[in-house]
């Protein structure tokens, strides 16, 4: 196989002359366009983002503000526990109803499985709107609990309306992944293992849950660095600089701090792209396009 | 059939977690033909928020669609002779650009949206015209198309054919239209609809982009929740799930490009939009 490099040396030489050296120009020819784009709107700006987060007054030590700075740090933190307590919760639940739907046959399974993957390309500040319908001050839960109790919750302003609303977003794309693992489990393990005297949660724990594994890695990793970028929802719930991208937002837009802004985002995109290479080598190459 | 307790409760945890994810799309829609939501459909159905939608928030929806529209036909222009050259050359350098492409969809929007402010925001006309949002989106919507036709052209087996046709006294490019354009057509098919899907609903990248002037239907949406009443902002979203939701069914069904390369097809599908 020629790499692209290879391409480029044996270009000049004579193209014509050899037909798989001209088909090598003709190849380097159609992927250029692509790789004009992407350089000149992804890798030139990002480059000039990463330089632009040492160009505050603090210099390079901005990046350590992100650490430092009680503000920042405390939403970088808040936001790493509710990407982390998002993707647990939803990994139980894929786990618990993607079994059901891959392991049952019965009508109107396949109305429940189209149901839960339906929400799959909602944009994050339509499901803001979704927690304001659940617990927004005119939600169904308030009126829920009002008939029940007399008293009128609301969560949609707060974590627990982020909290909801990123589980709602994660739930489609983390159970189509389960039940894709779950359906090439081997019946036959859990059977050996049954007749060996295994019981039903013992069958779970060390033959189901082994075999999910790869899959809940790749599926939690993209959670979790779903649910650190996730913007639109925060902005719809209109959550101050409670997480991270918020924060961002804040400070480039109200406080025209930009050397932060750029840092900020620089170490977000980080921590996101870490979380998913590090479970592409745990878990194989399913992460690698990660969303 | 009989059935044990285990069924009925797993049925039962997952009928409420369907109406977790239901309940809400139907009373937005119900919000969006309300008389007076916090009467209730007591008040009395009506369409004038869709009518006064449309007067308020036309302008965004024909945005929207032309930049899904062009959108569409940069990646197809860009992106389907890439996943061509990268389906020939299997190489580290070939790898390592298919990686490269998918990072705008693995970090944040925001922080491309960002960058993309910080270098070219200075640049007067184009920040301000529509284009600038159509850059984010081409970054955000290539690695699906780029992948959804690499995934066909992989199943295939393209070097076969091609030296058939070689063999025969086809050149490069009378190859390239008649052999493997047709043979990624179900790949194009379904990189179009997710990139089309995905232009329609990004907010994270294009929120930065966008200007009071060139605002696109989730920046509209998120516009109208916080500054319009309820009502309003549900018959907008309305809309949106007329628009989104025929796109979601196509999806699944002709989002499958292949049979043969299920890994790939379900990574495309699981990769849509971070919120």
């Amino acid at each position: 196989m020629t790499s692209i490099a290879a391409v480029v040396e044996r270009a000049p030489v004579s193209p014509g002359a050899d037909p798989r050296a001209r088909e090598n120009v003709l190849l380097l020819l159609l992927i250029t366009p692509a790789i004009v784009v992407f350089s000149a709107f992804w890798l030139l700006p990002i480059a000039r983002l990463v330089a632009l987060g040492a160009s505050g007054e603090a210099g390079i030590e901005t990046y350590l503000s992100v650490l430092t700075n009680g503000r920042y740090a405390s939403s970088l933190l808040q936001t790493l526990a509710l990407s982390g307590l998002v993707t647990l919760t939803t990994l139980a639940i894929a786990v618990i109803s993607g079994l059901f739907l891959v392991r049952q046959d019965f009508f109107g399974r396949s109305a429940l499985v189209a149901v839960m993957t339906l929400p799959l390309a909602f944009p994050g500040v339509v499901i803001g709107l979704m927690v304001i319908m659940l617990g927004g001050r005119q939600g169904i839960v308030g009126d829920v609990s009002v008939a029940l109790f007399g008293v009128k919750t609301v969560f949609a302003y707060n974590m627990v309306g982020l909290f909801v609303g990123y589980v709602y977003f994660s739930i489609p794309r983390v159970i189509l992944t389960v039940m894709a693992a779950a359906e090439k489990l081997d019946i036959q393990l859990e059977e050996a293992a049954r007749s060996l005297g295994a019981t039903p949660p013992m069958v779970f724990r060390d033959v189901i849950l082994p075999g999910l594994q790869p899959a809940l890695i790749s599926s939690g990793a993209i959670c979790f660095a779903t649910s650190m970028g996730a913007f639109g929802t925060a902005f719809t719930l209109n959550a101050g600089a409670s997480v991270l991208p918020m924060l961002i937002y804040t400070e480039f837009t109200l406080n025209a701090n930009i050397a932060v802004a750029a840092a900020l985002s620089v170490v977000l995109g980080l921590i996101t792209w870490a979380v998913l290479a590090l479970a592409r080598s745990f878990a194989g190459s399913g992460v690698s396009a990660a969303g | 059939m009989r059935h044990g307790i285990g069924f009925w409760l797993q049925l039962g945890f997952t009928l409420l977690v369907s109406a977790f994810l239901m309940v809400p799309i139907g009373m937005s829609i119900l919000a969006g033909f309300t008389e007076n939501y916090f009467r209730g459909p007591s008040s009395g159905l009506t369409t004038r928020w869709i009518v006064e939608v449309w007067e308020r928030y036309g302008d965004n929806i024909f945005l929207s669609l032309g930049i899904a529209a062009s959108c569409l036909v940069v990646t197809i222009l860009i992106g389907v002779p890439a996943a061509y050259v990268l389906a020939k050359r299997q190489s580290r350098l070939s790898r390592m650009f298919e990686e490269l492409i998918i990072l705008p969809v693995a970090i944040p929007g925001l922080a491309t949206a960002l960058a993309l402010v910080m270098l070219y925001g200075t640049f007067g006309g184009f920040r301000s015209s529509w284009t600038f949002v159509l850059v984010g989106h081409v970054l955000y919507t290539l690695p699906f198309m780029v992948r959804s036709v690499l995934a066909v052209l992989s199943s295939i087996d393209l070097r076969t054919l091609e030296e058939g046709a070689a063999s025969l006294g086809a050149g490069f490019w009378t190859r390239f239209w008649t052999i493997v354009l047709p043979n990624a057509g179900s790949g194009i098919l379904a990189g179009s609809l997710m990139v089309t899907t995905l232009s329609i609903g990004e907010f994270n990248l294009t929120l930065l982009l966008t200007t009071p002037f060139t605002q696109t239907i989730p920046v509209g949406l998120a516009v109208a929740y916080t500054n319009a009443r309820l009502e309003l902002g549900s018959a907008y979203t309305v809309l949106f799930f007329a628009m989104i939701i025929p796109l979601l069914v196509a999806m699944q069904i002709w989002g499958n490009p292949s049979r043969t390369s299920t890994k790939r097809k379900r990574r495309a599908l699981e990769k849509v939009v971070s919120p």
